[in-house]
């Protein structure tokens, strides 16, 4: 039995450098935008400049007809259409070429075509489209009017989808007597990876193939979705992605560009391409975060939460993203309002609205970033109301370690963990006493200080079970990895999820160590190809280090098996007294090399012994975890602010993490992670809003208005680490790719709250702009002077 | 975003830019450091048929101190005024404000005559310049001239400079020790553009801008009378009714960062 005997750390708990970092700070790294071929052509789309509107006519360039392409000319490209069984649910095809109508600022109604990009833009300034405006919804509040416009007509309405479940809330009302109600609302943003996306198709008749480069992090699933709405036969599409800059969600789904990429290339008879601009990503990729609640809390004098009634809408834009649906979002909001906390009762309804503005999407932390920030700030509220400190709150109100597992109000099975010590010790992280010191004496700079606090649980690589509860086309099943012993005693490791910056080269070579004791840096690890690598729903939903890290260990394990069998044979001694540990297999009678195992069973088969696994040293093994439920992950942060009350700027003085994902394979690349993940949410918090007018036209199409989190906003974090392994996973690890992203705008949100105490004001919508920061102050005062009055 | 297409010359000379200005068919655009008309070409907000190219214009790069005033050549750029190539008070004024405009590198290329010309109402130096006072230099297709900064912008992406004249520098005042200067920009980040610009500079008298407003930058009298009359502060709430008494057409949110700007620039000037 293989022990591994990682004991010169690169194994399980190693901060190995990691092993892709070299190219990219050379600037050799290989992504979809550096594919040149001759005789390629780049794509231009003509996009809607109106929200909502029939098309009546399409004038394309004289004497460039053949170079511009609609739907029209497209017949064969079916729109895509992602199913879901969620009662009650109403899906809408989404075509990648426009249909008769256009239902958002930026949809594609044609492609062009040229040598470069700069011409193609220029075929696309010069054909013309006629519309017939219809109008707009933009608003997804609004979007409920009975005389709403319609974005599809034949739903009668632009409800998505509801999901609504009832509590008793009776039986509390005696002890419940404090109720604390808010409104909160989260604007819509985009995920701006430092790549946006980008496609490469070619047709190699070679092998009678589509091949396509994209940006992805979903290859397996990009192919079944190109063959089915292209007509083809899957093995006759390949895709691969390349180096791949950030995805975050809105590269786990097919692209219309990506289809028309590949219908192109078919019929051109030539490579075609396309890079997204940044614009094209900033007008057509505001797809995410956009939630409105309604929160009550039912709590006791002394803060025991009892109850929580929540009304959320969400923003669904105007169609249904392949193949996780806009679904999700709903599904995810409602299963994760109620957070780590043991409530009696629980009422909640989400109503997921279409409108006209682009289809939402799953962003990092899918729905938690909202239903966090509308817990978490309700639960400060209350804090203020009843005069107890927030996080002595949240400790009291938190499941208990001696509870776990558990299953909560909304059906979640809580596996492992101490949830109310990541508060406390957060709490005192953030030095929550001395900041409470400090706002009692006078600030001479005209400046608040507050300190706020979110914590979260966290499903993550939740599996079979969840994703077919949800009725979702693609569930994820047992996550395969294969492993192969090269001749001269190497190791080629290929996972069918895709590592776009999680350092999965490393921490994969990592769980191969700790098996087999190789060294990482003689392991190759092949990810993102559907040609060489197995079937993978892909990498989303933290759940990759969980799904293709346990199927690495256990494809190393049998390997290990079947290595020892030949060593044994090679070392004339029982197979028991040998065992793989450093590198090697080892016995009391010697030692054989990897090396000498590959040579023998690729080159001198003769020396192998009759009872070799014929199978060979190439493994290939499935893994889910019993109970696919989910690893829980949780985490507490706490941040300090100043509120400059002229001007409304917010700015993060300290930020504190305390956080717990299991096991860690790699520590250093869980806390680059969590720190992208909490920048994100600064930006969510404090700077990003794709804003519409009430047409529906964008206000943010270029970084001038739309702010990103850049060096100079992210604070210095601060990090502790709790590890609480799974009982329920290979080595007790739970995934933490999205964690960082959740609590930030509360913790953030909390803390303006905090600083304002004294003005009586609360801001309830992010981002936390200086205007609205501004607007909150002046409201308070006006309510003031009413009182007094 | 790729720029739709357009001619490009190359300059050598002031002449030989003037002459092809001159001579162009359709739009020309005169192009320093290209740091804002390269990205709104990209965009297609700007399509030029012909771009001049000045930057290997010789002759207008130079920083030379004349009595009491400071001629500037139209190229120079924001990183050689953050790194103090111009001197004495004018100059430790108008290094703050290049340390203030982008990133490094925009400010390797961007240059101050590229920045008045282009007008950006949001821009630093259009607001800067403004409160220091002095001249703008032109070259035209019948020599040069000058016009005082004071009136110069008019508008948004609107100056006094006509189609066929070239912007060549500025002439501002070489201030004395006892100057006092503040400059103060409300913005969202370190380096973006300004939501608000408060801009004093206390001279041979005091002069204060609102800038960053919807048109151009404007000079608030009441502040100036005051700080002629000794004051050595200016609060926020009275700030707020100078700057309305202007009518700039401000919401309230914009009134306020305003009058913080103005009256934070104030308190920087008398730090």
């Amino acid at each position: 039995m293989a022990d591994g005997g990682a004991t010169d750390g690169k194994g399980i708990g190693a901060r190995v450098l990691r092993k892709e970092d070299w190219r990219h700070l050379k600037g050799k790294a290989k992504f979809t935008g550096d594919f040149r071929r001759p005789g390629q052509k780049e794509m231009a789309f003509v996009r809607s400049d109106v929200a909502h509107a029939r098309i009546v006519s399409v004038t394309k360039p004289a004497g460039f007809e053949s170079s511009v392409f609609t739907a029209a000319d497209m017949p064969d490209m079916k729109p895509m259409r992602a199913p879901s069984k969620m009662p009650g649910y109403k899906g809408a095809d989404y075509p990648a070429l426009a249909i008769g109508k256009v239902r958002f600022v930026g949809e594609p109604v044609a492609v062009c075509i040229a040598d470069t990009r700069a011409e193609a833009e220029d075929l696309a300034q010069a054909t013309l489209v006629e519309f017939e405006e219809l109008p707009a919804v933009v608003d997804m509040l609004a979007a409920k009017a009975e005389d709403a416009p319609l974005i599809h007509e034949d739903w009668g309405d632009n409800l998505v989808m509801e999901t609504f479940s009832d509590d008793d809330f009776g039986k509390i009302a005696d002890r419940a007597t404090v109720v604390v109600k808010r409104e909160y609302q989260m604007a819509r943003h985009a995920m701006n990876p430092m790549e946006g996306r980008a496609v490469f198709a070619e047709w190699d008749d070679r092998t009678d193939q589509l091949m396509m480069w994209t940006s992805t992090q979903v290859p397996h699933l990009i192919r079944t979705g190109l063959a089915d709405f292209l007509g083809l036969d899957q093995r006759q599409v390949r895709v691969i992605a390349p180096d791949v800059g950030g995805g975050f969600g809105c590269k786990a789904l097919l692209q219309p560009e990506e289809l028309i990429a590949g219908w192109l290339t078919r019929h051109l008879e030539a490579p075609v391409r396309w890079v997204e601009d940044r614009r094209e990503h900033l007008v057509t990729g505001a797809n995410c975060r956009e939630h409105h609640y309604f929160v009550t809390i039912h709590a006791t004098p002394e803060g025991r939460i009892l109850g929580l009634d929540c009304d959320v809408t969400i923003d669904a834009g105007a169609y249904s993203v392949y193949p996780f649906t806009n679904g999700l979002e709903g599904a995810m909001a409602h299963g994760n309002l109620p957070g780590p906390y043991d409530l009696e009762v629980y009422r909640c309804r989400t109503q997921t609205m279409a409108t006209n503005k682009p289809p939402l999407m799953p962003y990092r932390g899918v729905a938690r970033p909202g239903v966090c920030y509308a817990m978490e700030m309700t639960i400060d509220a209350l804090a203020r109301e009843i005069g107890v400190e927030a996080h002595e709150i949240r400790a009291m109100n938190m499941v208990k370690q001696e509870q776990l597992p558990f299953m909560s109000i909304a059906k979640k099975h809580f596996d492992s963990g101490n949830y109310a010590k990541s508060v406390e010790m957060a709490a005192d992280m953030i030095g929550i006493d001395k900041i409470r010191a400090d706002q009692n004496a006078a600030d001479g700079e005209g400046r608040l200080i507050g300190v706020g606090m979110g914590s979260y649980v966290e499903q993550t690589a939740h599996g079979t079970s969840v994703f077919a509860s949800w009725g979702v086309a693609m569930v994820p099943g047992y996550e395969q990895a294969t492993v192969r012993l090269t001749p001269d005693g190497g190791l080629e490791l290929r996972i069918g999820v895709q590592s776009h910056g999680q350092g999965m080269e490393t921490s994969m070579a990592q769980m191969a160590y700790e098996v087999l004791g190789i060294d990482p840096a003689e392991v190759t690890v092949t990810h993102g190809d559907t040609g060489l690598t197995p079937y993978s729903t892909g990498t989303y939903a933290s759940r990759s280090m969980v799904m293709a890290g346990g199927a690495t260990a256990r494809a190393c394990r049998v390997l290990a098996e079947r290595m020892e069998i030949i060593a044994a044979h090679l070392l004339q001694c029982e197979r028991a007294e040998v065992t793989v540990r450093g590198g090697k297999v080892v016995s009391g009678k010697g030692e054989v090399s990897f090396a000498e195992i590959g040579r023998v069973w690729y080159l001198n088969p003769d020396e192998l012994p009759d009872d070799v696994d014929q199978a060979g040293v190439e493994v290939t093994m499935g893994y889910r975890p019993e109970p696919d439920s989910g690893a829980f992950t949780y985490a507490s942060h706490a941040c300090k602010v100043a509120v400059d009350t002229d001007t409304g700027k917010v700015k993060v003085l300290d930020y504190a993490i305390v956080e717990d994902c299991g096991t860690m394979v790699n520590p250093m690349i869980v806390e680059g992670q969590t720190f992208g993940g909490a920048t994100q949410g600064v930006g969510t918090a404090l700077l990003e809003e794709s804003t519409y007018d009430s047409f529906g036209n964008p206000g943010a199409s270029t970084f001038a208005d739309y702010m990103m989190p850049g060096a100079t906003d992210a604070p210095h974090y601060r990090i502790d680490h709790m590890e609480s392994p799974s009982p329920f996973t290979e080595y007790g690890i739970k995934g933490m790719g999205e964690g960082g992203t959740i609590p930030t705008p509360a913790a953030i949100g909390n803390a303006i709250n905090d600083a304002l105490k004294s003005i009586g004001a609360e801001v309830t919508e992010t981002p936390f702009t200086p205007r609205r920061v501004l607007a909150a102050i002046a409201a308070a005062r006006t309510n003031r002077e009413g009182d007094a009055a | 975003m790729k720029s739709a297409k357009f001619d490009h010359q190359r300059t050598a000379s002031l002449e030989d830019a003037l002459a092809a200005l001159g001579s162009a068919d359709g739009e020309a655009r005169i192009m320093g450091g290209g740091q804002s008309l390269g990205p709104m070409m990209n965009l297609r907000l700007a399509q030029p048929d012909l771009l001049i190219d000045i930057s290997r214009v010789g002759g207008l790069d130079g920083i030379e101190v004349a009595g009491d005033t400071v001629r500037i050549g139209a190229r120079v750029t924001h990183a050689r005024i953050e790194d103090g190539a111009v001197p004495g008070a004018t100059g430790a004024y108008m290094q703050f404000v290049a340390c203030g405009i982008s990133y490094r590198s925009v400010r390797n290329r961007g240059t101050i005559g590229g920045s008045v010309a282009h007008a950006d109402p949001s821009a630093d130096w259009p607001s800067a310049l403004l409160a220091l006072g002095g001249d703008v230099i032109i070259a035209g297709q019948d020599g040069e001239r000058r016009t005082p900064l004071d009136g110069f912008q008019i508008g948004p992406f609107a100056t006094g400079l006509g189609f066929e004249e070239i912007l060549t520098g500025f002439e501002l005042p070489a201030l004395g020790d006892g100057a006092k200067c503040g400059y103060y920009k409300v913005n969202r980040k370190p380096g973006e553009f300004a939501d608000a610009i408060g801009a004093v500079v206390i001279g041979s008298s005091p002069r204060a801008v609102c800038g960053a407003t919807e048109a151009a930058p404007f000079r608030v009298t009441a502040a100036e009378d005051k700080l002629a009359a000794g004051a050595t502060e200016i609060s926020v709430a009275d700030a707020r009714d100078m700057i309305a008494a202007h009518d700039p057409g401000f919401d309230d949110y914009d009134l306020q960062i305003h009058a913080v700007a103005l009256s934070r620039a104030v308190g920087r000037a008398f730090a």
